[in-house]
């Protein structure tokens, strides 16, 4: 539990899909307040990264240390309980569903009541509890006037705003942002900025990001991916300048 | 006039029944992608439950609740037992459209020669706790009678609790995200195995209500609840196979159409009917009346 040891640390991780290897003995460590940014050409491994992370793909090797303690890699409805919340690059709201109905689904690990005395409707009270809990989380992204609507009427900047409040609801110590800025203009991708630098002072947070300039304007610390290895790592300034990354950048071709 | 009142009547209290079977139905489809044909036999079992009941209180009022728990409590058995450690073996190949057809069909051969060898092949008798001949208005008998109300009132509260549960409650948010996105629900921390076996439970209840029902109008036998099987699917496709609102609306009106045609042109065309509507629904609206996305409110 000491506040030194890093709160998330992956060591070693391995996968292979087939006979590809999506990611090969890449390490990554955040640390308290911390916003550490992946970024990478496409195909690099991103995005497999963070699915190691969630539980959606089991790597072949490697280790996972959080808090400083060992564990397995998590089965994704655990992660809520381990604190950490995460963002899709396709978003990943519910259409069907209205603003605050997304929201308070990630807002289930505040449901108190179990799943049985739940199916005879024992659970009125938790709805009210999640709701709450929902606009507070809404209140945070200034997405409150959104509420009611259906999120397949919502412009495409304010299902993002709704799909970080999602993650915000559950109250994460590490909140993963796969491509946040994806598909937002300059204004939008400011206020983005914003508010990432203002969760800090409340969790971690883990960035998957194509846009350079989101990525180098907010984030302490970078790790540069390509073809699954960890070619750089370090401050925005560092890796800026690493002949490697400008290179799998604009291709090898250019100098 | 009054031949055209009892007809509604009649298909409301029938069509309600086919409501609570398409109900069960789309509750298994849309939570795991089940055609779950095994639901009469699911529903017939229950209502044996419930029969039992019966001969041992007199009591249908009880015999109403044991069975709806009962039914669901066979559900997560064939949920958790069978159609789970299945789908996770056949989920790819050629075999993943199938298996599930064919699992479900062998289960209800199964609960059928089950329930022949408990409860014999001869019909049994569920006595209505209310009367079941027609209401008499002047000197006119109309084929509505009370069981016909009963039949109405259980169904509506049973569709309430189901509404009610559904909107209301955090549980039927969950039941709703896990059926629209899986994958999602379980990374935003909902446990999606044990939603869909609810999703199960709630369907086997339903299928139990509509077995205990419908047996007073006519004989229990291991076989009488294949036909509400077909009724059931036929609703459920009017309806966008999807969609609860979808599976109520699809029961009234099929129980309509039944009604009428019954009343005006002859009980001949009962088994073909509900085929002729079906065709034309699937030929008009495929996706059902309520079809599209809208379908997917409830």
């Amino acid at each position: 539990m000491s506040t030194n040891s890093p709160l998330l640390h992956a060591k070693g991780v391995s996968i292979s899909f087939g006979g590809l290897r999506a990611l090969n003995d890449v390490h990554l460590q955040l640390n308290h307040g911390e916003v550490v940014g992946v970024i990478g050409p496409n195909g690099a491994g991103k995005t497999t990264l963070f699915n190691a992370i969630c539980g959606l793909v089991e790597p072949d090797t490697g280790s996972l240390e959080l808090d400083g303690h060992k564990r397995s890699w998590p089965k994704p409805f655990e992660l809520a309980d381990l604190g950490i919340a995460r963002t899709l690059q396709g978003v990943g709201l519910f259409p069907e569903l209205t603003v605050l109905e997304n929201v308070m689904i990630g807002a289930q690990k505040f449901a108190k009541t179990g799943l049985i005395s739940a199916a005879f409707g024992f659970d009125v009270r938790d709805e009210a509890e999640l709701r709450n809990r929902s606009i507070n989380a809404l209140e945070k992204v200034f997405g409150t006037t959104l509420m009611h609507r259906r999120t397949d009427t919502l412009s495409y900047p304010d299902t993002k705003r709704v799909a970080i409040a999602r993650a915000l609801v559950s109250e994460p110590k590490i909140l993963m942002l796969d491509e946040p800025a994806g598909g937002l203009g300059p204004r939008d991708i400011e206020w983005m900025n914003n508010l990432i630098r203002n969760l800090t002072a409340t969790m971690s947070v883990l960035i998957v990001e194509h846009h350079m300039d989101v990525v180098m304007s907010v984030c302490d610390r970078i790790y540069v991916l390509n073809f699954g290895e960890v070619i750089s790592s370090g401050t925005p300034d560092v890796v800026r300048r690493d002949p490697g990354v400008i290179a799998a950048y604009l291709g090898t071709g250019a100098k | 006039m009054n031949q055209f009142i009892s007809s509604i009547l009649i298909g409301f209290s029938q069509g309600s029944i086919y409501a609570l079977m398409a109900l069960a139905l789309v509750l298994v489809f849309r939570s795991t992608r089940v055609v779950n044909f095994a639901q009469a036999g699911q529903a017939m079992v229950s209502t044996y439950i419930g029969w039992e009941v019966i001969n041992r209180t007199g009591s249908y009022w009880l015999a109403i609740p044991i069975a709806a728990l009962g039914g669901a409590i066979l559900a997560v058995i064939v949920q958790n037992f069978l159609m789970r450690p299945l789908s996770k073996r056949t989920s790819e190949g050629a075999i993943a459209p199938v298996a599930n057809i064919i699992v479900t069909l062998g289960l209800l051969g199964v609960l059928h020669s089950g329930a022949a060898i408990i409860w014999g092949s001869e019909e049994k008798l569920l006595t209505s706790p209310v009367s079941t001949n027609g209401f008499k208005i002047g000197e006119n008998v109309y084929p509505f009678s009370a069981t016909d109300v009963l039949i109405i009132i259980t169904s509506v509260i049973v569709m309430l609790i189901f509404a009610f549960i559904f909107k209301k409650t955090n549980l039927g948010l969950a039941l709703r995200a896990a059926a629209f996105q899986p994958e999602i629900s379980r990374l935003a921390g909902i446990r999606v195995d044990r939603v869909q076996t609810i999703g199960w439970a709630f369907s086997g209840a339903a299928g139990a209500v509509a077995g205990v029902l419908i047996a007073p109008g006519s004989y229990l036998n291991p076989y009488s609840l294949d036909i509400l099987l077909v009724f059931g699917f036929v609703a459920a496709v009017i309806g966008g196979l999807d969609s609860l609102v979808g599976a109520a609306v699809g029961g009234i009106v099929l129980g309509l159409t039944l009604s009428f045609t019954s009343q005006y042109v002859g009980t001949a065309l009962t088994f073909v009917v509900p085929f002729v509507v079906l065709l034309v629904v699937l030929l008009l609206r495929p996706n059902g009346l309520l079809g599209g996305r809208s379908s997917r409110n409830a």
